[in-house]
């Protein structure tokens, strides 16, 4: 097997390639560029990479100035400071004009790890769920960041991708291309959806697996497009296991939990359980240390889902007639 | 050369009759829509119909050229001198006007470029027009094309940092297509600026950003079209203080800050008409 890749290394790859087939693509970066793998794209294309120093409202402007003129801007820094330090700016000179920006935004989460709470974003997916007009991807691994920033240079429009800092497995296979707002089924079972996204969904196929020893049937769920949320297959799901359990490296506010919260309240309302960061900040540590301190690991997830079944009244599989 | 002078002269004075109607089409669509900001929106009238009726190279029949000069109005708020503007120049019908402000109007309060034809970016949050202006002058340098960026902003507006981190990126790209117009009328909607958050020197900050500096009556179009022309002679982008008054061409408007964000009564609106030589 392939080991382990960064979902910003699959970025990073995407970015070359869009390079050589489409000379619109443009990349800027906020002097991160070794950390959010642009400078493949500066190495290979230097007059179309434009670094804004550490200016990250500068960054945003000069993206929506070059889309204005017909390029197809890559703007890329830290998550935490594109989203937070420049959010008037993606307001008012990106998603109001609704301008073909695409915002790479590396270092999502709370596994960024020992920097602390300063670098970790984890309300970057509710503030850019919020904006109108705003696309909103949060990739599971390296082959899929790969494929869906191919499919962010396709989307006309303004998009935001959610990048991680640490190497992850690879769960989704190289060549599938990326269908922006499609959720995909990993797996199927009647007793619980479990849906994730980002490093989140690796963590819910291992609690899947533990939930299939103890007799449980979990449906899996890549919720890789946060907005515009495939509500169909998520509500087919809700609707056919009765319980969803969701799962995301961000806060339970405003992210992937409130998101299927919203929809299921009004669609289909089955119980549900939140998982993430718990209206908290993050702090300094290993990412798998902080991980298991936060709740998001396979155990916890299991845990959840033998509570949320338990609360609707058992499991589906043995009551089918 | 005597000719050429008399020339530009006489072009001039058809430039000082343009304004006029400018500044009377932006008291009757305040008058109208009954809020709005009339102070910033004179001051820059001047400069306005100096780019869109002689110096920019644009074609309201052809208003997605490629290689056109392109216009940011950083300062938003002056969208109706904008507005006003770009209807008499023919990018879309006068009779727009006076739907200002209303609800359905595509004429917002603040410029909305989805909506309105030869409006090149959406603005009215303070800050971010010329970091903008900074992305298109990259473009048209990736392009190859000789069009030239202006961005308007406010004087209070470069009070935001945002101005300065765009400032920075141009003179180190070395955007000598790219002219950064100051509308320096010295007041903001709390007072003076000096008073505010002082800005001077001004001119020294912009140079040393690596800006060309040019200091101009803004009111004055022997001044005002040859230093808006000087773009692209120095290796560096211009920046162009535009001295002005505050509610230029209102008597009981000028230099009042009062009159920042409020509209004229009807009573006010004919008034002011009176002195613009309008009915």
């Amino acid at each position: 097997m392939t080991k382990p890749m960064a979902t910003r290394e699959g970025y990073g790859q995407a970015l070359v390639e869009l390079g050589r087939r489409n000379e619109r693509v443009v990349v800027l970066d906020a002097d991160l560029s070794k950390s959010t793998q642009t400078v493949r794209f500066a190495k290979e294309f230097p007059e179309r990479f434009f670094n804004a120093g550490v200016a990250e409202a500068n960054l945003i402007g000069m993206a929506a100035g070059l889309a204005a003129s017909g390029f197809i801007p890559f703007a890329s820094t830290f998550a935490i400071f594109a989203t937070q330090r420049a959010y008037n700016q993606i307001f008012q000179s990106v998603a109001y004009p609704g301008l073909n920006v695409k915002i790479g935004a590396s270092h999502g989460g709370i596994t960024v790890g020992e920097d602390g709470a300063s670098h970790q974003a984890i309300d970057d997916l509710a503030l850019m769920r919020a904006l109108p007009g705003m696309t909103v991807l949060v990739p599971a691994d390296a082959h899929e960041a790969y494929q869906a920033t191919l499919a962010a240079a396709e989307w006309e429009g303004p998009v935001y991708i959610r990048l991680g800092r640490p190497a992850v497995p690879l769960i989704t296979p190289p060549d599938q291309p990326f269908t922006i707002g499609r959720i995909q089924v990993l797996r199927e079972g009647d007793d619980v959806t479990l849906a994730a996204c980002g490093h989140m969904v690796k963590v819910a196929l291992e609690a899947a697996e533990e939930l299939e020893r103890r007799g449980y049937k979990a449906a899996v769920l890549n919720v890789s497009t946060l907005k515009p949320l495939d509500q169909e297959t998520l509500l087919h799901w809700a609707s056919r296991t009765g319980a969803v359990v969701t799962v995301e490296e961000h806060s339970i506010i405003g992210g992937l939990g409130s998101a299927v919260a919203e929809v299921l309240s009004e669609e289909c309302p089955v119980p549900l359980i939140r998982l993430g960061v718990r209206d908290t900040f993050g702090q300094s540590g290993k990412p798998q240390e902080l991980l298991h301190h936060y709740g998001l690991t396979a155990d916890n997830v299991v845990e959840a889902a033998e509570k949320i079944i338990k609360r609707k009244g058992g499991k589906n599989g043995q009551s089918d007639t | 050369m005597l000719l050429a002078k008399l020339n530009a002269s006489g072009e001039y004075r058809e430039l000082e009759r343009k304004a006029s109607l400018i500044r009377q089409h932006v008291i009757r669509m305040l008058m109208h829509a009954g809020s709005g900001h009339p102070g910033g929106s004179l001051s820059a009238v001047d400069i306005l119909t100096a780019l869109y009726f002689r110096v920019m190279r644009i074609d309201p029949e052809n208003p997605q050229d490629p290689d056109r000069d392109r216009f940011v109005l950083s300062k938003g708020h002056a969208a109706p001198a904008l507005y006003a503007v770009l209807a008499e120049r023919g990018f879309f019908p006068v009779s727009w006007l006076e739907s200002l402000r209303r609800l359905g109007s595509p004429l917002q309060g603040h410029p909305d470029m989805r909506k309105v034809p030869g409006v090149e970016m959406s603005t009215g949050s303070l800050g971010q027009g010329l970091s903008v202006g900074v992305g298109m002058a990259l473009a048209a340098k990736l392009r190859g094309s000789g069009c030239r960026v202006f961005v308007l902003l406010g004087d209070g507006e470069c009070q935001e940092g945002q101005v300065w981190e765009a400032a920075m990126a141009a003179g180190h790209y070395r955007l000598n297509n790219l002219v950064a117009i100051v509308d320096r009328n010295r007041l903001q909607i709390d007072g003076e600026t000096e008073k505010v958050m002082a800005l001077e020197p001004l001119a020294a900050k912009w140079r040393a950003f690596n800006w060309s500096v040019i200091e101009i009556d803004g009111h004055n179009f022997e001044e005002i079209v040859p230093a808006l022309e000087r773009v692209g002679y120095a290796q560096k982008p211009t920046a162009i203080i535009a001295h002005t008054v505050k509610g230029k061409g209102v008597s009981f408007m000028e230099n009042q800050v009062d009159w920042h964000g409020v509209a004229p009564t009807k009573e006010q609106g004919l008034q002011a008409l009176k002195e613009l030589g309008g009915r």
